[in-house]
């Protein structure tokens, strides 16, 4: 079984449901299998699977101008690659996105591949003043959710939710046995 | 074929629909015809036009896209087209005016002018409906159909790379988007 949290998962899915969210873009990555299933399995929900997450900036902001709220579900280095669509779109055309980024290479990152990306992360979100928080427990997941949806419609541009170790990743245990 | 000439002859098919272009040539040159509430024109974010179409046609079933891209932006987002082509939307028809060069910015020659197709890309991507078009009468030949077809369909215009005068036009690119979102958010007021 996944280490990674079904009721956290399930939690954060429930939020951005509750924001009015009806479109979710996403890119496969280990934390997230729990989301992108549970967008699949939600008839009220449109799933877009890509092959880049920067597509995901076209597709937000497509559905945003014709009235649908939307999320993307990426990783970090998913953000990385969607730079120049969150600036050239996004920002250009003030454009809300609300981006779930799943924060690898943090402490306690046991992969190698993931090590470089966690320490950029925030550097290059304050460079891009993309305003963002941290979701890593689950009593403040609602609250930091709707109030990142109600910013980013208000202000008319990106938000940044950083899905951090230990709300994605529960069972310590299996980690290290 | 030229890209206006061409544009010009599907401009009374544009004006009742929903169109998304990209940046340089034709976004100057659509304007140069006549601008549209309808219209909107991704002034920047190569690649991405095919993917606003994308989200505007899940999102809008109801409502006929018309995305005009070119050879180089579809080049930055080849992974997009298997993504338009997984979705389908029925209500998409994507023209790429192809002039095999970077026009806007010199026009340095893209890899259209040594031989890659696009149209072959996008139908090993899966898209249902291609073409590759090089005279006025073809292109509108091929562009009524797919209005027809009711299926996603990608047209690649072989154009010559011949572009306006200037790329810059008194639109300003915030002024396009909000009459572009009121117009498409017209009929969802209760």
């Amino acid at each position: 079984m996944s280490p990674v949290s079904n009721t956290h998962s399930q939690l954060v899915y429930d939020a951005l449901k509750a924001c009015g969210v009806r479109l979710i873009s996403a890119l496969p990555e280990t934390w997230l299998v729990h989301l992108i299933r549970l967008a699949e399995d939600d008839p009220e929900v449109t799933l877009v699977r890509l092959a880049k997450e920067e597509e995901g900036v076209g597709i937000s902001a497509g559905a945003h101008l014709a009235g649908v709220k939307s999320a993307m579900l990426m990783q970090n280095h998913g953000f990385l690659a969607s730079i120049n669509g969150i600036v050239s779109c996004a920002q250009l055309y003030r454009i809300p996105l609300l981006m779930l980024i799943s924060y690898r290479g943090e402490f306690g990152e046991r992969d190698p591949w993931q090590t470089e990306g966690g320490g950029v992360t925030e550097e290059l979100l304050r460079a891009l003043r993309i305003p963002y928080a941290f979701l890593d427990n689950p009593s403040h997941v609602k609250h930091r959710v709707t109030k990142a949806s109600t910013l980013a419609a208000s202000a008319n541009k990106p938000v940044a939710l950083l899905l951090c170790r230990d709300l994605m990743w529960e069972d310590f245990e299996a980690e290290h046995r | 074929m030229r890209r206006l000439e061409a544009l010009t002859a599907i401009y009374p098919a544009l004006e009742s629909r929903v169109v998304v272009t990209i940046m340089g040539a034709v976004a100057a040159e659509l304007q140069s015809i006549g601008h549209r509430p309808n219209f909107f024109y991704l002034q920047h974010a190569m690649g991405l036009a095919s993917s606003m179409g994308l989200g505007i046609a899940l999102c809008r079933p109801e409502k006929q896209v018309i995305v005009l891209d070119g050879d180089g932006s579809v080049l930055m987002n080849l992974g997009g087209l298997t993504t338009l082509a997984r979705y389908r939307p029925r209500n998409l028809v994507h023209v790429v005016f192809d002039n095999e060069s970077l026009l806007s910015v010199g026009g340095f020659p893209t890899a259209t002018s040594t031989g890659s197709d696009i149209a072959a890309i996008a139908k090993a991507a899966g898209i249902p409906r291609t073409a590759t078009v090089h005279d006025l009468e073809q292109f509108q030949g091929a562009f009524d159909q797919a209005l027809q077809a009711n299926d996603l369909t990608t047209i690649v215009a072989k154009v010559e790379a011949v572009g306006p005068a200037a790329f810059v036009t008194d639109l300003s690119l915030l002024e396009n988007r909000f009459a572009f979102q009121r117009y498409l958010r017209e009929d969802l007021k209760p």
